[in-house]
């Protein structure tokens, strides 16, 4: 029968494989795992409100991963993005554990809506899972709720209110506000930090309203600060709320001086040349450090745009993701933990700003300059993208970065034990 | 409140009334005539308002304010034609059901097209700046919405009352056994209604468009608030649309002013109200149909 060698052989040759294979796997346990990529989790909106940031935030961190697997990788190891929608802070959660369980994720990144990240913040704390906050900015996930397993690349309300409430007291002398804010986690914390800036600088505060997210129409709100005279418009609003609400503001021809807690610039370009006010950012395209100007043009290489806020956001967290994985030589959520306190930005990226970011042990926030930028009249416009002019690095060069953050003996922040 | 404020709420009370209108308008017709409950309609919106961001660079504002309700108009004739006509003899429910996924199919697609980032959309030059009214000056594109709607809506009353299409169409709205009894296909009547309903939710995006931004999701609290203006005013009926759409941007506008949280429950406290007295709404028949 000419059957049976054929038969016999392949038994032998499958033997001899099946052999091969185990014993590679007893003596070169990590060239085999070598194959299996470090998969990070991110979590970004792509729907409602936020959803325009989402999209930026997810080519700000495809970018970083490729950066870093055409250098090789983290420990030999290619790194594999999985991104998933946070949409709202329940989808959040459940998107969160499916990365964990079912993904296996070192790690989690992004997040925007602060309601969804002090949710996921405390689900990835009970499950001992790296997250790097890059979107986020109630000061609360840093102070009452922060959590040892949670660092935050993103700055909190405090410090982007100071980086701007300073500059306009002291340049634009202005003590009459009145408040617009988003009706939810963020607009409310924003909304008391402001307060106390207002407050603290003896001026008064002679309006507030809080609008519901997803307002289409301003005009009412408008309308009421026309009458209520007030020398600066604070708006503490975020997503596709700030484009509406910056459009009809000068659709209704409103010049009191207009500021924002926070801008991005995704939801600025669409508000076009009627666009007005100062606004505290934490990166502009524009800014000019040799690394953050080759990476805008990367990215714009890359995407065909230029990156926002949020795809510098996401983009840093990766890279803070890889540069734990390199410092702890290891995946575990513990050790990247640990290998981050204190860590200082450096390696594959320095943060792009030309001076050194830390995250503080003590809350795991990075610590970091803001920039005042400016509208920029149309006519100065190189392209439809440069509406924006920075006008103040706060704090400035040399100064310390602590100067605007949230003071230790006034935040609530106390991480649990590491376990 | 001064009267120039008070005067300048109810005018802003009034363009959000109007737009609420032009929604609830388009889901009565279509109500009325075909009796779906088009779930699509915020889509559709937010589809119109897209398509006039395509189109203005090349025709301008004014033309797009026709062109663009047209051809959206014209994709809902399709969706009709070759989807929502085969529904009519089934359960009410599928035809409800079918334009839930299409809402969604539509929001989807606006994503994949058109990207997620807001588009920029200005206020068209012939618009820009306040009109001068004596004491008060108001948005000149704001009392444009206004006019463009009261003309809209002459238009339509027009239409319904005064050729013989609208005859029919009041007619079949009312009975269309009657109406095919007497030999009249409501077929292509059927279609034009959707198309018409449909292409009113567009015109009321294009004139969005430059105060809202152009967004996926700028359609979807505008498509809820017509669901609410239409079971004020009473399903199926025009005038009671028109009415409650106005009645509904009053009601919101003057609650920014006094509790600007309670704005958004505003309409809806108002609807149970209404539904409390009045279960048909305000100007809603007692019709065979829907008994």
């Amino acid at each position: 029968m000419a059957t049976h060698p054929d038969r016999r052989k392949f038994l032998q040759t499958t033997v001899l494989a099946a052999t091969a294979a185990a014993t590679t796997d007893v003596l070169f346990p990590a060239i085999v795992r070598a194959q299996e990529p470090i998969r990070i989790g991110q979590l970004v909106p792509f729907t409602g409100f936020l959803g325009a940031i989402g999209e930026y935030g997810k080519q700000g961190a495809t970018l970083a991963v490729e950066e870093l697997n055409e250098r090789g990788g983290v420990m030999g190891r290619k790194l594999e993005l999985i991104t998933e929608d946070e949409a709202n802070p329940g989808v959040a959660v459940q998107k969160a554990r499916k990365l964990i369980e079912k993904d296996h994720v070192v790690a989690i990144e992004g997040l925007v809506s602060s309601a969804s990240c002090l949710a996921v913040g405390d689900e990835v704390q009970r499950a001992k899972v790296l997250l790097i906050n890059a979107g986020a900015n109630s000061d609360e996930i840093r102070s009452k709720r922060c959590h040892r397993y949670v660092f935050s690349t993103e700055g909190c309300n405090t410090q982007y209110v100071n980086a701007i409430g300073n500059w306009l007291i002291k340049e634009r002398k202005v003590s009459r506000w009145y408040f617009l804010t988003s009706d939810y986690a963020f607009g409310h914390d924003l909304l008391r930090v402001a307060r106390g800036l207002l407050t603290a600088n003896k001026g008064t505060e002679v309006g507030s309203d809080l609008a519901p997210t997803g307002t289409t129409d301003f005009s009412q709100y408008i309308t009421k600060m026309k009458a209520a005279k007030p020398d600066l418009v604070f708006h503490n609003l975020a997503g596709a709320d700030v484009t509406n609400f910056l459009k009809q503001y000068a659709e209704a021809g409103m010049t009191i001086e207009v500021a924002g807690g926070v801008i991005d610039s995704a939801y600025a370009w669409p508000v076009g040349e009627s666009l007005r006010g100062h606004f505290p950012i934490i990166w502009w395209h524009e800014l000019n450090t040799p690394a953050s100007l080759a990476w805008a043009a990367r990215y714009i290489k890359r995407w065909g745009r230029p990156p926002d806020n949020q795809a510098y956001g996401d983009y840093t967290a990766v890279h803070a993701i890889a540069q734990a994985i390199d410092k702890a030589k290891s995946t575990e959520s513990d050790k990247l933990v640990t290998a981050l306190e204190g860590h200082t930005l450096a390696g594959t990226t320095d943060g792009l700003k030309g001076r050194p970011l830390t995250f503080r042990a003590w809350d795991h926030q990075l610590l970091q300059p803001m920039y005042v930028v400016a509208a920029k009249d149309k006519s100065k416009w190189k392209d439809k993208w440069d509406i924006f002019e920075i006008i103040g690095e706060v704090p400035p060069k040399g100064a310390a970065l602590e100067a605007i953050a949230i003071p230790k003996d006034q935040s609530q922040c106390q991480l649990e034990p590491m376990s | 409140m001064t009267p120039a404020v008070l005067a300048e709420f109810l005018l802003n009370g009034l363009v959000l009334g109007a737009l609420y209108v032009l929604m609830a308008l388009g889901l009565s017709i279509i109500f009325g005539m075909i009796g779906v409950i088009n779930f699509a309609h915020g889509a559709l919106f937010t589809l119109g308002a897209y398509t006039a961001y395509q189109l203005q660079g090349a025709v301008g504002f004014p033309a797009t304010l026709v062109v663009a309700p047209i051809l959206v108009g014209v994709l809902g004739m399709l969706i009709e034609a070759t989807l929502l006509r085969r529904l009519y003899l089934e359960d009410p429910l599928q035809g409800l059901l079918l334009t839930f996924g299409l809402a969604m199919v539509l929001e989807q697609g606006i994503r994949l097209v058109w990207g997620l980032s807001p588009k920029q959309f200005d206020v068209p030059a012939t618009f820009a700046g306040a009109l001068n009214l004596g004491p008060l000056t108001y948005s000149r594109y704001r009392s444009f919405i206004l006019a463009a709607t009261g003309v809209l809506i002459a238009g339509l009353l027009l239409f319904l009352h005064k050729t013989p299409i609208g005859t029919i169409v009041r007619a079949g709205s009312r009975d269309p056994t009657m109406v095919r009894l007497l030999g009249i296909s409501l077929k292509p009547v059927l279609t034009l209604v959707f198309g018409l309903g449909v292409s009113i939710a567009a015109l009321a995006g294009v004139l969005s468009a430059p105060l809202a931004g152009v967004q996926p999701a700028m359609g979807v609290n505008v498509g809820t608030a017509a669901f609410v203006v239409v079971t004020i005013g009473g399903l199926g009926s025009f005038l009671g649309a028109i009415i409650s759409g106005l009645l509904v941007g009053q009601v919101v506008s003057l609650s920014i002013y006094f509790q600007p949280r309670v704005a958004e429950a505003s309409m809806y406290v108002l609807m149970a109200v209404i539904l409390l007295l009045r279960p048909r709404g305000l100007m809603g028949e007692r019709w065979e149909k829907f008994e």
